[in-house]
């Protein structure tokens, strides 16, 4: 890419990366807040973790572009295609999210849990000094997961109009024009790999080597 | 006065139906020690588990200073009670100083305490402070943990110590070690309350050194409940079994020696 090319697009690289970010971190966010209580809540009730996370299978498999074309004419969701673009990637980082929390509670040694039962701490006390911290580092590894996948996916999310690094590929695909493609490509990699990257600093700083 | 635990008529049955205690009744007076022998599948670990409700008995109830304890609230009844279990399970994501005032940590109690209070516990088990209270459980050996075990068990001065097995995946020096401590803990440990202490295990001998009382169970069905120079004199056939069960290597080089 000679400098000219960057002169006159940089700026917009800029803006759309930066568009990227913030249509993953907001998925990355609701995700959060939905699939680590689901797979708390899914420890305490084992007979309904099947049907769930088979849920959240289903919609990870549903391909990307029929996603957006499904959410397009939904009340005002379709309004604003950032919108869909938060809620579709939503319910693809919900899986690995979902699946890892509750895997990583679930595979806490039972003597850990049956004393700290024992010993009187509240299911609170449990899931807060003892659940949650053992299960950190599988947590984030589903985090991370997510997070590199909504990257990829988000890029599908400028064929609805919702903007980022995807609009760049999908008009260097229209026109022909590989240096915009690329323009777009190389960012979104980037980014995939520094959130991989950060998150799995992130994972090993919380994991604890078992007894 | 009351027992410091009393079952009484105390069963227990699976979902499935299978009867794993069935109408036990025993009362621990307070500040002796009982060890329940049996062997595997007895119910010794259910009847243990039923003293602080990890485990609802399906009849009967048992109670804690004369008070049942299907009303009292759970949290506070388990925080009266120490629990030490074979595997220790220490948290692996605490250091051994935060392991051994867990409990003094689940009640709020101020951190200084805390780290005074299990500081003293830590010597008083036979862990250096200075060394040990910074180490993690990974970095100990099996003996060693257990004796964090113990020291967190007593962090809260329970009245009621509740053991099951605690020393029955150590060597054997380590565990006569263990108990040697265990002993020296309850008997002179200056300022503790009188601790009531229930302890489960299939080691005979364990239980002859410790024990003020040996209960047996088998299939779910208390056999015998003695005091501890009475068992090894019983003639009850169940619990002549048991002994002669362990005491055979005694036997066998005493008939080696032979009559000479």
């Amino acid at each position: 890419m000679s400098g000219n090319f960057l002169s006159q697009y940089g700026g917009e690289i800029a803006t759309l990366t930066l568009e990227h970010l913030w249509l993953t971190g907001a998925a990355m966010l609701f995700a959060t807040a939905i699939a680590v209580p689901a797979g708390i809540w899914l420890t305490r009730s084992p007979r309904w973790a099947k049907p769930v996370i088979t849920v959240a299978n289903v919609l990870q498999t549903i391909p990307s572009l029929a996603m957006f074309g499904f959410l397009l004419p939904l009340p005002w969701l379709g309004d604003r295609a950032a919108r869909i673009a938060i809620l579709a990637l939503t319910a693809y980082a919900l899986l690995p999210i979902l699946r890892n929390t509750y895997a990583g509670i679930r595979g806490i040694e039972p003597s850990i849990l049956e004393v700290a039962q024992a010993l009187g701490l509240t299911s609170r006390q449990l899931l807060f000094k003892v659940e949650l911290p053992l299960a950190a580092s599988f947590i984030l590894a589903g985090l991370r997961t997510a997070t590199v996948t909504c990257v990829g996916i988000a890029t599908i999310a400028a064929a609805v109009g919702a903007g980022g690094l995807g609009e760049l590929i999908f008009r260097g695909v229209a026109s022909v024009d590989n240096r915009l493609v690329l323009a777009g490509a190389i960012p979104a990699a980037l980014l995939a790999l520094g959130a991989d990257a950060a998150l799995g600093l992130l994972e090993r700083w919380f994991r604890t080597p078992q007894q | 006065m009351p027992a410091a635990i009393e079952f009484r008529e105390v069963s227990f049955a699976t979902a499935q139906g299978r009867r794993l205690l069935d109408r036990i009744s025993l009362a621990l007076e307070a500040g002796t020690i009982t060890a329940v022998l049996g062997r595997s599948g007895s119910g010794k670990t259910t009847l243990l588990r039923t003293a602080n409700r990890m485990i609802e008995p399906t009849g009967g109830q048992v109670l804690v200073g004369g008070t049942p304890i299907r009303d009292a609230e759970i949290i506070g009844l388990r925080r009266g009670m120490g629990y030490v279990i074979q595997e220790t399970g220490l948290f692996p994501h605490f250091n051994i100083e935060r392991n051994a005032g867990l409990v003094l940590e689940a009640e709020g109690r101020p951190r200084d305490e805390r780290i005074r209070r299990s500081h003293g516990l830590l010597a008083a088990v036979g862990l250096d402070p200075a060394s040990f209270a910074h180490l993690y459980p990974r970095q100990l050996s099996g003996g060693q943990r257990q004796r964090v075990g113990l020291a967190r068990a007593l962090a809260a001065e329970p009245k009621i110590l509740l053991m099951d097995e605690p020393f029955g995946a150590l060597d054997p020096l380590t565990r006569a070690e263990m108990q040697d401590m265990l002993r020296d803990l309850l008997h002179k440990l200056p300022g503790r309350v009188q601790t009531t202490v229930l302890l489960v295990t299939h080691d005979l001998d364990e239980a002859l050194y410790l024990a003020d009382r040996i209960v047996l169970l088998e299939a779910g069905k208390l056999i015998a409940n003695l005091e501890r120079a009475a068992f090894l004199r019983s003639t009850q056939p169940e619990v002549s079994a048991y002994v002669r069960a362990f005491h055979r290597g005694e036997r066998s080089n005493a008939s080696k020696a032979g009559p000479e």
